[in-house]
């Protein structure tokens, strides 16, 4: 596989594979005196998805907070875009194009939709303090012109008619779906996903799969996303990494995964001897 | 030996005096914010009320008296007896638990799973509430407290020192019976916290409210509890402080001091209420002792907030908190 | 009259994002607008004026001050009097230094001061958070009255301690002094409330107001999606100083003529103002309005109650007056967190349906 790294390639359906965007060489992640994550390497590459997944506690969440610089890892880098990665501060990994949502769901309560998905919009928006409190040239346009690319957000993820109902009156599986407008209201070119389907019965899964596929395809985002779904993680992914007790047992297309000895182990257990 | 040094000594050991009655307020604030989350501000104001309420029985006041002439034109004052002081504390301990059951039914029931930081304005809004019940209920004027602890200064400590610096050191005898009562309130709760079946359900109910009440303890009984030997806290604070310098409003902004102490030695932590109170009263002391003169004096109102504010910004977790690690 | 957003339909995201996007809602303001600029000032006397308007108007702007900071960003200040005094003392030297500008700049630059004096006790609200932000202001509070009791280059040497404002004119007219007229202390600061709300609303609405509410509301995931928490942080210290600041010149110069920094604004000022946001409303401009207006007229009907009709004696009053702001407090964090700025809001929402239940 890694003969091919840096080669664009054409999946079954259709899609582009661009080279690596992002990689993550030999990162080891210690809290206190218990090891995370440990001595973990693998890349993302241009447009595709890929999964992370691992059984409960293998340190997969970690690993999604180190790409979004929320942790800093004692040992190792990270590379974006073939540059490394100096420790930041987790918005300025944002500002660098990475969005992400979270496990549990992280909206702001006290806001609107549309307020939560117009956060998203951040980077995109850059009158100053003055020009704002006036309400006035530049603070004016830019709300506007925000405005309507949030708006297509929120026709692509059909959530129209809350637009401004407050995100704590929602249910679960509208929390979820806001939290992905925001995130791809960033118009980033990474997007994470913390469990994107957790706690969602067979109806919501199959509506977020189709918007996770849909994102990629329209837009052409790299997704990387840890799931447990099983079924959903293979029909998604391009790649899959594995994950165990912090370390990596197995990388590469679903198929790969899921005939990997040390996976079928890891998920069913064994007997050691 | 200089003659600075010897003085400084001096006001050293008076820090630690006083920094013992900061601690006995900072107690009450631990006791409370471990047990239920609640960071008290009222724990102040309930050791002016607890003193308020202690004098008023030991002198008969009649309470609400003055509300009661306004309204119905009587000139009623007192009962025109005296209380002896020790049963006039167990009546005002009596006070300090129906309030705590008051505060607990009215107030706490009704804010369960509400923000920490709500809970806070909800026991500023206590504050206010409680010196405005404590003034109607027995007037405002300054009071004297005198429960018959000694005072003055101690004449053994004066002339042993005088003995080897010749100068006398000027430690009052009220301070140091302060200091051997709040070490004996300390051990007595740490017993009963580590000890006694309610001190074990006080500590799981800290722990987790929901466990706590899946093996069955009562959240109400445990909180009631709590708040209840907190008043007994706010009580012994309120009899030294009283004795000390009167009963008056300045006692509530006084216990204000205790908010830096528990900054400095972390909300949670008794030994660190302990160490945190010494601290601050030995360094607002010592400081306005060397510095004071150089900029116009009066540095205590506002030593003790700067010190714990610039100390917690390089140390966020206190004295002997634990590093916070911050998950998403 | 209907008050209904049926056939008032938005062509523009520009129209969806008016301060009023209800017909009705916008009438109600000119209205308040006109009544408080062109009948107000006509019809008030000295004792409206110096009892209920001015301390409203005042208290207002610090309230929505205060509000940015703490209903906005999320950041619990007990040191709303140190600031309002660091206003007051910018103001006095202002108008004592440089007795020939004007004192509308006085006021404005007395704001920028208290700003930047903010922004500077704000900074460690990088590192603690909560109540323990809380506490670190209060160190705020309690050093800055200290300062302007003890350093005397703050109240020019007087020999009092006290500073007293000097008469000062706009256009011509005394706005403060003891020669002024009611209607012109009442204007200047009604003036000066008109544009601190409308700033406030426009930043409350604009990405900046977000980057608060997301701070407030989760501070953490809020950074993560790309909000600079320092950044956040000290524009809201700035603007609330901002507010605060011009409360506290206005209070001083306008309002009391005379000022000493622990009597005008100790530590009870500071729970006022954080009393009147919680009132009134957290995050809220109408409630800063609403708690201001509350707080400022229940010690006027208590006094007249109490002490004018039933011949109460006047400390009494005051201490119900504790006992009553208490009590409302904890009513209010109990059953209505967001104060009345919610039941208007709920009422509001009720009317729009009327008559009909659903």
């Amino acid at each position: 596989m890694n003969d091919m790294n840096h080669d664009s390639y054409v999946t079954a359906d259709g899609r582009t594979i661009g080279g690596v965007v992002m990689e993550m060489k030999n990162i080891t992640l210690r809290f206190g005196g218990v090891v995370a994550i440990q001595d973990i390497s693998f890349d993302i590459r241009q447009g595709e998805i890929r999964a992370i997944i691992g059984p409960n506690g293998a340190g997969k969440s970690s690993m999604l907070n180190v790409i979004s610089g929320f942790y800093n890892p004692q040992e190792g880098d990270v590379f974006y875009h073939g540059k490394k990665r100096k420790p930041m501060r987790p918005y300025q990994v944002a500002r660098q194009g990475i969005a992400r949502t979270f496990q549990n769901i992280a909206l702001f309560e006290g806001m609107s939709v549309l307020d939560n998905i117009m956060t998203g919009r951040l980077h995109q928006m850059k009158a100053g303090l003055f020009s704002q409190a006036l309400w006035a040239g530049r603070a004016n346009r830019e709300e506007v012109e925000n405005r309507e690319a949030v708006e297509k957000i929120i026709d692509f993820l059909e959530i129209q008619s809350i637009r401004k109902t407050p995100v704590g009156r929602l249910p679960y599986g509208l929390k979820k779906r806001v939290e992905l407008a925001r995130a791809l209201a960033a118009e980033p070119s990474i997007l994470l996903l913390d469990e994107p389907m957790a706690g969602m019965n067979v109806e919501e899964k199959e509506d977020m799969s189709r918007f996770i596929l849909d994102v990629n395809d329209e837009f052409g985002t790299t997704i990387a996303l840890i799931e447990h779904d099983m079924g959903v993680v293979m029909d998604l992914s391009d790649r899959v990494v594995v994950m165990d007790y912090g370390k990596k047992i197995g990388d590469g297309t679903p198929d790969d995964v899921r005939n990997n000895q040390a996976v079928i182990d890891a998920y069913l257990g064994v007997a050691h001897d | 030996m200089p003659e600075q040094l010897i003085f400084g000594m001096e006001v050293f050991l008076n820090g630690l005096m006083a920094g013992v009655l900061y601690a006995l307020v900072a107690l009450g604030f631990v006791l409370i914010y471990k047990a239920s989350g609640i960071f008290n501000y009222a724990q102040g104001v309930m050791a002016l009320f607890s003193a308020l309420t202690l004098v008023g029985i030991m002198e008969g006041q009649v309470p609400f008296g003055h509300l009661i002439n306004a309204i119905f034109g009587t000139e009623i004052h007192g009962f025109g007896w005296h209380v002896p002081a020790f049963a006039a504390i167990l009546l005002t301990m009596g006070v300090m638990i129906l309030l705590a059951v008051i505060v607990q039914k009215c107030v706490f029931r009704h804010l369960v799973g509400q923000e920490p930081i709500i809970l806070f304005m909800a026991t500023i809004g206590l504050a206010y509430f409680l010196e405005g019940v404590g003034d109607i209920m027995w007037g405002s004027e300054i009071k004297k407290l005198d429960v018959g602890l000694p005072q003055g200064i101690n004449t053994l400590i004066d002339e042993t020192t005088f003995g080897w610096f010749g100068y006398g050191f000027f430690i009052d005898n009220l301070d140091i019976v302060a200091t051997v009562i709040a070490a004996l309130l300390v051990t007595a709760l740490v017993i009963f916290a580590q000890y006694t079946k309610q001190g074990r359900a006080m500590r799981a109910v800290a722990d987790d409210h929901q466990a706590a009440l899946s093996v069955g303890i009562s959240l109400n009984f445990v909180w009631v509890m709590v708040w209840s030997v907190a008043g007994f806290v706010a009580l012994v604070a309120g009899i030294m402080w009283g004795t000390k310098s009167g009963v008056q409003f300045s006692l509530s902004l006084i216990a204000l001091k205790a908010l830096p102490v528990l900054m400095l030695g972390g909300f949670t932590s008794i030994p660190g209420a302990i160490v945190g109170g010494l601290i601050i009263g030995v360094g607002e002391k010592l400081f306005e002792f060397a510095i004071g003169p150089m900029v116009g004096g009066a540095t205590e109102n506002w030593f003790a907030y700067v010190l714990a504010l610039i100390f917690l910004v390089f140390r966020p977790q206190g004295l002997f908190g634990e590093k916070i690690i911050e998950r998403v | 009259m209907f008050y209904r957003e049926a056939g008032d339909f938005k062509t523009s995201y520009k129209e969806d994002n008016q301060t009023f996007p209800i017909k009705f809602d916008r009438y109600r303001y000119y209205a308040v607008m006109f009544l408080a600029f062109a009948v107000v000032p006509f019809i008030v006397n000295d004792y409206w004026v110096n009892a209920i308007f001015l301390p409203f108007l005042i208290y207002s702007i610090a309230a929505i001050g205060l509000n940015i900071l703490t209903g906005y960003c999320g950041q619990v200040s007990l040191g709303t009097g140190g600031f309002m005094a660091v206003g007051a003392y910018a103001c006095y030297k202002l108008m004592t230094v440089f007795p020939e500008v004007s004192i509308i700049i006085h006021v404005l630059l007395a704001g920028g001061v208290t700003a930047f004096v903010c922004i500077l006790f704000g900074l460690p609200s990088l590192r603690i958070k909560g109540f323990y932000l809380a506490v670190a202001t209060l160190a705020a509070q309690f050093f800055l009255v200290w300062l302007f009791n003890r350093v005397p280059w703050f109240y020019n040497y007087s020999a009092s301690g006290q500073i007293n404002s000097p008469e000062r004119t706009v256009l011509d007219i005394a706005v403060t002094g003891p020669n002024t007229d009611a209607w012109a202390k009442y204007m200047f600061c009604l003036v000066f409330l008109t544009f601190c709300a409308l700033v406030a609303r426009n930043l409350t609405r604009g990405s900046v107001g977000r980057k608060w509410m997301a701070i407030r509301d989760m501070d953490i995931a809020a950074e993560i999606i790309g909000v600079n928490p320092l950044k956040a942080k000290i524009s809201a210290f700035g603007v609330s100083g901002f507010f605060v600041g011009i409360a506290g010149a206005l209070l001083f110069a306008v309002y009391l003529g005379a000022a000493e920094a622990g009597d005008s604004f100790g530590i009870t000022k500071s729970f006022l103002v954080l009393f009147m946001i919680i009132i009134g409303g957290l995050g809220s401009i109408f409630g800063s309005f609403a708690g201001a207006a509350f707080l400022v007229l229940l010690p006027v009907l208590l006094k007249n109650v109490l002490v004018g009709t039933l011949g109460w004696p006047t400390d009494l009053a005051a201490h119900f007056e504790f006992i009553i702001v208490g009590g409302l407090i904890i009513t209010f964090l109990i059953l209505e967190p967001h104060g009345l700025a919610q039941l208007w809001r709920v009422a509001k929402e009720k009317l729009r349906l009327w008559p009909f239940p659903h």
